[in-house]
């Protein structure tokens, strides 16, 4: 039999919570959930057509509700896309170079994690703010909302891609070579679709992240009607007593990171769709008596 | 294509991977190179193929030197232990790869993927994805793949290392006969040496980066050049400085001149093959191989006191090796007690 077909069959032997105790654990996790995630989540849609269906569609459709759904979406698919490109990129210098201070710059890669976002911000604001030492302000501008979304997810794509690098089999790079693929056609043919379920899972990350910041905008990009993202906008209904308003405009944030993770999950199917066992629920092979077993045993000098 | 090496150096910071290596592959042979793990047998490989750079030296392929050319443009065939498959492309994209960088047409591709696809035994497998493959089925493709391109040579890193021993034995005899149908160049490193004599007509023996000897498993097995092949070809004991094959060793029950005393420490049945485990007086351990017969003959059991004749000796005192099987051997006293003795060396 196979090694890869034991993932094909989902719960195998191992610890596993037996009788009463299986239920029991559901139900903890179900309970969970519903106080932690799904009760709120419904409590906000619920909210938000308190007043019915028109009241919505009022408040969402208000200029200055599309006007931030607009700016917010539009920054987030700009940011995750730069994000995409240069996270790929750092992923694999950190991984494939060799550099002095290759450490520190893994390190801090994290840092935007690390973080508090209103640091972020006035670090941001320090460097291109109006006493911007280099002569650049771009505060309270569209860009300082690209920037400052640019910088807390950098770390998404890094992060997810960098793994999959590590674990890549070097020498199917090697065989595509041997068979006449430049570096570019290697790139693009053998190293890009296989990092495309990392990438596609960063992106989502990132994504998501992006169209929920709020306190790195705030003070970097302002609230000014032309930088105002959702979540600004969204206290602002708060502040100002529109509470419908505010559970209205979230609610469309959240159908747009569900939506986001939809297709991201479905681009992650179809990347690694070489990984599920045959659409036939055929696992067997014809050729029986064909062990598959991996032997590491050449560790010659290279 | 000949395939030559001239004075390959190669090292990996201060690992001496390769250490003046030369070797000439004759046009249409199948070679191999066996070494230990760590004997420069894959640097060297690699280095042909190139995808290792040469520290010094030169690689020829059919008088060309392609030590400055680009794998792309090298023409050879790879194919790695641990298969190397584009695990995101079925079978069939897999073997056409080559093919597509080529700018081929696709009913061209098709109908040569197919035909390599018949070859290697995968045909209606072509949609698979190479996990839905067994370890040897995926072997199988990573040939067709580099064979698809119809290239210079074949170069074959441990092809069957990651394979389980029978799948492994089957491959062997269909990559010879595959061999026999295309008679493209082939050289394949392994560390098996039963596998290198019965795949390859011609052997490269090597160690710590140097080319021990070379020749066909006849010439490494009668005669040896160094102590690693004659310990590394085959079986052997070591007496002192001087060395002899167990199935060379006679085996008597009455005491006899210029053969040693010896006890029976383990007597192992290997289907046909006995491996009877020997402690000689001075505790050096030596085993002899006897057929069944020989054993039933001589009754052996463990703890029991015999005597051991070594047929064939051979040492390498920097003289010139013995292997004539005479000079070095015990004088072969006419035996007193005929049906007490059994010679192993049939």
């Amino acid at each position: 039999m196979e090694a890869h077909s034991a993932t094909a069959s989902a719960p195998r032997a191992g610890l596993r919570l037996p009788g009463v105790g299986a239920g029991l654990g559901r139900g903890t996790v179900v309970l969970y959930l519903s106080l932690i995630v799904l009760l709120p989540l419904a409590a906000l849609t619920s909210q938000s057509f308190e007043e019915g269906f028109s009241t919505f569609w009022t408040q969402v459709t208000s200029p200055q509700a599309v006007r931030s759904l607009e700016l917010t979406v539009m920054c987030s698919l700009i940011v995750v896309a730069i994000n995409a490109v240069f996270g790929t990129i750092i992923a694999w210098l950190l991984v494939r170079d060799e550099f002095p201070g290759k450490s520190v710059v893994n390190a801090v890669i994290d840092l935007p994690f690390a973080l508090p976002t209103i640091v972020a911000s006035l670090t941001l604001l320090a460097l291109y703010g109006n006493d911007s030492p280099v002569g650049i302000d771009i505060s309270s501008t569209r860009i300082a909302v690209v920037v400052a979304l640019l910088f807390v997810t950098l770390p998404f794509v890094v992060r997810a891609v960098q793994p999959l690098l590590i674990e890549m089999d070097r020498e199917m790079e090697e065989a595509a070579a041997s068979l006449g693929a430049g570096g570019f056609t290697v790139f693009r043919r053998i190293i890009f679709p296989n990092l495309l379920p990392g990438l596609a899972a960063g992106v989502a990350l990132a994504f998501a992240r992006a169209l929920g910041e709020f306190g790195s905008v705030l003070l970097f990009a302002g609230g000014l009607p032309q930088t105002m993202v959702s979540s600004v906008f969204i206290r602002q209904q708060i502040e100002s007593g529109n509470d419908i308003g505010a559970a209205a405009v979230s609610v469309v944030l959240l159908v747009a990171a569900l939506l986001m993770l939809a297709v991201i999950t479905w681009v992650q199917r179809w990347g690694s769709r070489h990984e599920r066992s045959s659409g036939g629920g055929l696992t067997v092979m014809p050729m029986s008596g064909e062990n598959f077993t991996k032997v590491e045993d050449d560790d010659e000098g290279h | 294509m000949g395939i030559t090496v001239e004075g390959a150096t190669k090292s990996f910071g201060d690992f001496q991977a390769l250490n003046d290596v030369s070797i000439d592959v004759p046009n249409g042979s199948l070679t191999a190179l066996l070494g230990p793990s760590g004997s420069g047998k894959s640097t060297l490989l690699r280095a042909i193929a190139g995808l290792e750079t040469l520290d010094g030296g030169r690689v020829l392929i059919d008088d060309e030197d392609v030590s400055k050319k680009p794998t792309q443009k090298r023409e050879v065939g790879f194919v790695f232990q641990h298969y190397a498959a584009f695990k995101h492309m079925t079978v069939f994209e897999n073997v056409a790869f080559g093919l597509k960088i080529r700018k081929w047409d696709k009913d061209k591709i098709s109908g040569r993927v197919h035909e390599l696809l018949g070859l290697v035994q995968l045909e209606g497998l072509a949609d698979r994805y190479p996990s839905q493959l067994s370890g040897g089925q995926r072997q199988r493709m990573a040939l067709a793949r580099a064979l698809a391109v119809e290239p210079q040579v074949l170069l074959l890193d441990e092809p069957f290392g990651a394979l389980d021993a029978k799948v492994r034995k089957d491959l062997r005899t269909w990559l010879r006969r595959l061999h026999d149908e295309m008679h493209v160049t082939t050289i394949f490193v392994t560390h098996d040496q039963e596998e290198a004599m019965d795949v390859a007509g011609q052997l490269v023996v090597m160690n710590e980066g140097r080319v021990e000897q070379s020749g066909s498993a006849d010439e490494l097995y009668e005669q040896p050049a160094t102590e690693f092949v004659m310990s590394f070809v085959g079986e052997v004991n070591r007496l002192g400085e001087q060395y002899v094959r167990p199935h060379d060793m006679t085996v008597a029950l009455d005491r006899d001149d210029g053969a040693e005393e010896a006890m029976v420490q383990r007597i192992v049945a290997l289907g046909f093959e006995i491996r009877v485990e020997f402690v000689l007086g001075d505790g050096t351990e030596v085993w002899a191989q006897l057929t069944r017969a020989e054993l039933q003959k001589l009754e052996l059991r463990e703890g029991q006191i015999v005597y051991l004749r070594p047929g064939e000796i051979k040492s390498f005192n920097g003289d010139v090796p013995s292997s004539d099987g005479h000079g070095a051997s015990t004088p072969h006293s006419p035996p007193d007690d005929d049906d007490a003795e059994v010679s192993a060396a049939v």
